[in-house]
């Protein structure tokens, strides 16, 4: 392809991710690193009904405007909200290292700083759930594809319904069957003779919840893309494995995984970054007390009273960093690939 | 199409009937609120006006709202139906105007002490009281022979013998879910025990204190007699057991109190024993354990004049004294509106009033302190941490987040 034809063709995609992607990027990076200017504040009186006149301390508003209108932007604060304690915390980190002489007593400490107990809970959930959910994926794949003909339309759409339901409302129908007045909960009361037992007053039955949420939820988005690749078999490799007396589990191990290989890294790089994400479920299940993520961060600073932008625009930035993390060994792997085949 | 038309014409009717004086506003009016009955009653009596589109957008999410809403210029909304706790994040953000000039105009009918003014001038016109308070079934109580608590230890009691006497295994509730909730119910306890949130005329935080030790302790030994899921469990949450019949305490807001008993599912035990109290001590203090609200309106500043005069002339004309006669409408709040009579309902807020309870403070840094209870005190309910601890995770998360809005050097 010539240069400029090339150029035409690629710019209104390079427009649309400018747009998009990197412009929003951009701000949210800008405002990370900006913070509302130091509230002028007076005591002024304040009368309220019931209760009278009392002195109160608010907002100098014309002073602020003043603050306002000569720097827009607010102030700079470079990293600081990055480092502070709702984030990653150095200098808890810091003193944590000094003065505790164990390693149990240092991971202790830092389960009880924000950040690291919300990172805790996402790696667990993204390294348990993403394996799940390509292994229930392959499995239902393969059972569905061995069906009878008629019966595969209705198999699939079955399968798909946990997909297709919207991811607060699932978790919001299992957050009410695992009540302890819901019908799984009083199951599972019933099963352990426990009256007491509650999944959500427990933190490990709740990360149990929501990891078994995670993966019934995306476990047929694998299997969809895997049921598409089974579709391309090479069938004469299949017959020829065969003939030379490979078992069902041999052929699946040499001919169909390698097949669908190509297809396991798509869905571990969209499931790696949709997991690591964990939102709906903790919210849904209103989990905030045992289980957090840094999107439910960013949920949290805007949803107070007082927004807190800044500190949702760097649990943000965060957020991009720790995908691409993640998603880095994938891309390298990608990457080399793609140099070995051109 | 007959059918349209007689709906319609009895419909004009109906509100020929009611609007015993006419509403005519030449500008837009937009409203943004939370959702609860009086509140839907103040929006629909906006929405009598005529002459200008009144529209109204009444949610439990207002006020993640208000603020963008409000920001613009135009505004979107000229209008934000708030709180003693939500009317901080708009004047933070000088959102509203002064009414000041508006009140002489158009309000001769509201009352002095509806006006909320701040360094005096009028920035909001409140029209309803609220406060938590105790809400108790009395066959219960007249069951094991105890009065109604007055005390929080006089609750402990009462739920003991309701247990041990086999009645209810959890008789206790109480809006404990982690988040905004149980950090209400922290303020309400740390306000009884005389805590203060922060030091006197600054913004540092104050509660890692034998107040608030004192205050976790007696909500950790409510929680032994609630319902295990306490920590998931919202207002409507406890209501909902409350109404089936599973708990006979709990401390309540006045403004669900009218609608407690009516309700779809409430059985008849509880219709029959349900019964309202005032606010109860805690400590052998004498300022109730609760706070004192008010909901009231307010107008935004980054409208036409034209727009804010309609926006005030609509919702004064929402709660003008002639909606008391409304047995219906009265029984929904406890009204701050001239004409407004006592029902039944309004026992409690008014038992709270008269015993001076503390009011949810105004101040501009309250939000973020609120927000850090909410987060950091869930993990000591359930154990997992020391008191002391726990507070000191809120000081800190509270002065991070104080620092980031420039409450603090």
């Amino acid at each position: 392809m010539r240069h400029s034809t090339f150029f035409w063709f690629f710019l209104p995609t390079a427009a649309a991710m400018l747009l998009f992607i990197a412009f929003p990027i951009l701000s949210v990076v800008m405002q990370s690193i900006y913070a509302p200017h130091s509230a002028v504040l007076i005591e002024v009186e304040t009368c309220t009904p019931l209760v009278g006149c009392t002195m109160e301390t608010t907002v100098d508003q014309e002073a602020t405007a003043a603050l306002r209108a000569s720097e827009p932007l607010g102030r700079f604060v470079g990293l600081d909200i990055f480092f502070d304690r709702g984030h990653l915390a150095v200098s808890e980190v810091a003193g944590m290292w000094r003065d505790t002489a164990t390693w149990s007593g240092f991971v202790e400490g830092l389960s009880n700083l924000p950040f690291y107990r919300a990172m805790a809970f996402t790696l667990t959930f993204t390294f348990v759930v993403t394996p799940a959910v390509i292994i229930f994926g392959l499995l239902i794949a393969l059972a569905v594809n061995s069906l009878h003909a008629w019966l595969k339309g209705v198999v699939i759409f079955f399968s798909l319904l946990p997909f297709v339901v919207t991811p607060l409302i699932g978790a919001l129908v299992l957050f009410w069957m695992i009540d302890s007045r819901g019908i799984l909960g009083t199951a599972l009361q019933w099963l352990v003779s426990d009256p007491d037992l509650s999944l959500k007053a427990s933190t490990g039955l709740m990360w149990i919840s929501l990891i078994v949420y995670g993966i019934w939820h995306a476990a047929p988005f694998a299997f969809v893309i895997f049921y598409a690749g089974l579709q391309t078999l090479p069938m004469d490799q299949i017959e020829a494995a065969e003939i030379d007396g490979a078992t069902r589990l041999q052929r699946i191990r040499y001919v169909v995984i390698p097949h669908l290989m190509p297809l396991v890294t798509f869905v571990a790089l969209i499931q790696l970054m949709d997991n690591f994400r964990v939102f709906e479920p903790i919210v849904g299940f209103n989990a905030a007390a045992h289980a957090t993520s840094i999107s439910w961060f960013i949920f949290n600073d805007l949803g107070g009273e007082t927004r807190q932008l800044s500190s949702a625009s760097a649990s943000s930035v965060l957020t991009i960093i720790g995908v691409s993390i993640l998603l880095l060994p994938v891309l390298v792997r990608t990457w080399n690939d793609f140099k070995g085949k051109t | 199409m007959f059918l349209k038309k007689v709906a319609l014409v009895s419909a004009l009717a109906v509100m020929a009937g009611t609007s015993s004086f006419a509403c005519e506003i030449s500008a837009r009016v937009s409203i943004v609120g939370n959702e609860f009955p009086a509140i839907q009653t103040v929006g629909a009596g906006a929405q009598e006006c005529s002459g200008a589109e009144v529209t109204t957008n009444l949610t439990k999410d207002h006020q993640s709202l208000n603020v963008p809403g409000m920001q613009g210029n135009p505004a979107e909304y000229t209008s934000a139906i708030v709180a003693n706790s939500s009317i901080v994040a708009l004047m933070n953000e000088d959102v509203i105007r002064p009414l000041d000039d508006l009140v002489a105009k158009h309000g001769q009918d509201l009352q002095s002490s509806q006006l909320i003014k701040v360094g005096g001038k009028v920035m909001a016109v409140a029209f309803m009281a609220n406060a938590q308070h105790l809400m108790y079934r009395s066959d219960v109580l007249d069951q094991i022979g105890v009065e109604p608590p007055k005390t929080y230890e006089d609750m402990l009691a009462a739920a003991k013998m309701i247990r041990d006497q086999g009645i209810m295994e959890n008789p206790i509730g109480g809006a404990y879910a982690a988040g905004w909730n149980l950090a209400q119910e922290f303020n309400n306890m740390f306000l009884g025990f005389g805590g203060s949130h922060f030091k006197a005329g600054s913004a540092e935080p104050n509660i890692n204190s034998e107040a608030g030790i004192n205050a976790l302790g007696m909500m950790k030994s409510l929680s032994e007699y609630m319902n295990p899921d306490f920590l998931t469990h919202d207002s409507n949450a406890t209501n909902a057991e409350y109404r089936a019949g599973n708990i006979a305490l709990l401390n309540m807001w006045g403004s669900r109190a009218a609608s407690q008993t009516t309700a779809e599912g409430v059985t008849e035990a509880v219709k029959n024993g349900h019964a309202i109290a005032g606010p109860m001590t805690v400590g052998g203090g004498s300022t109730p354990a609760s706070t004192l609200w008010w909901d009231g309106w307010t107008v935004a500043k980054n409208v036409s004049d034209a727009e804010a005069e309609a926006t005030f002339v609509a919702l004064t004309n929402a709660i003008r004294p002639a909606k008391m006669e409304d047995e219906a409408v009265r029984t929904q709040a406890v009204w701050l509106i001239d004409g407004y009579t006592p029902t039944d309902a309004a026992v409690g807020v008014f038992e709270a009033a008269k015993m001076a309870t503390t009011p949810y403070p105004m101040l501009p840094y309250m939000g973020l302190m609120h927000s850090a209870l909410g987060n950091e005190l869930s993990d000591f309910m359930q154990g997992k941490e020391s008191a002391e601890q726990a507070l000191a995770d809120v000081e800190a998360a509270y002065i991070a987040a104080a620092k980031e809005k420039g409450f603090l050097q």
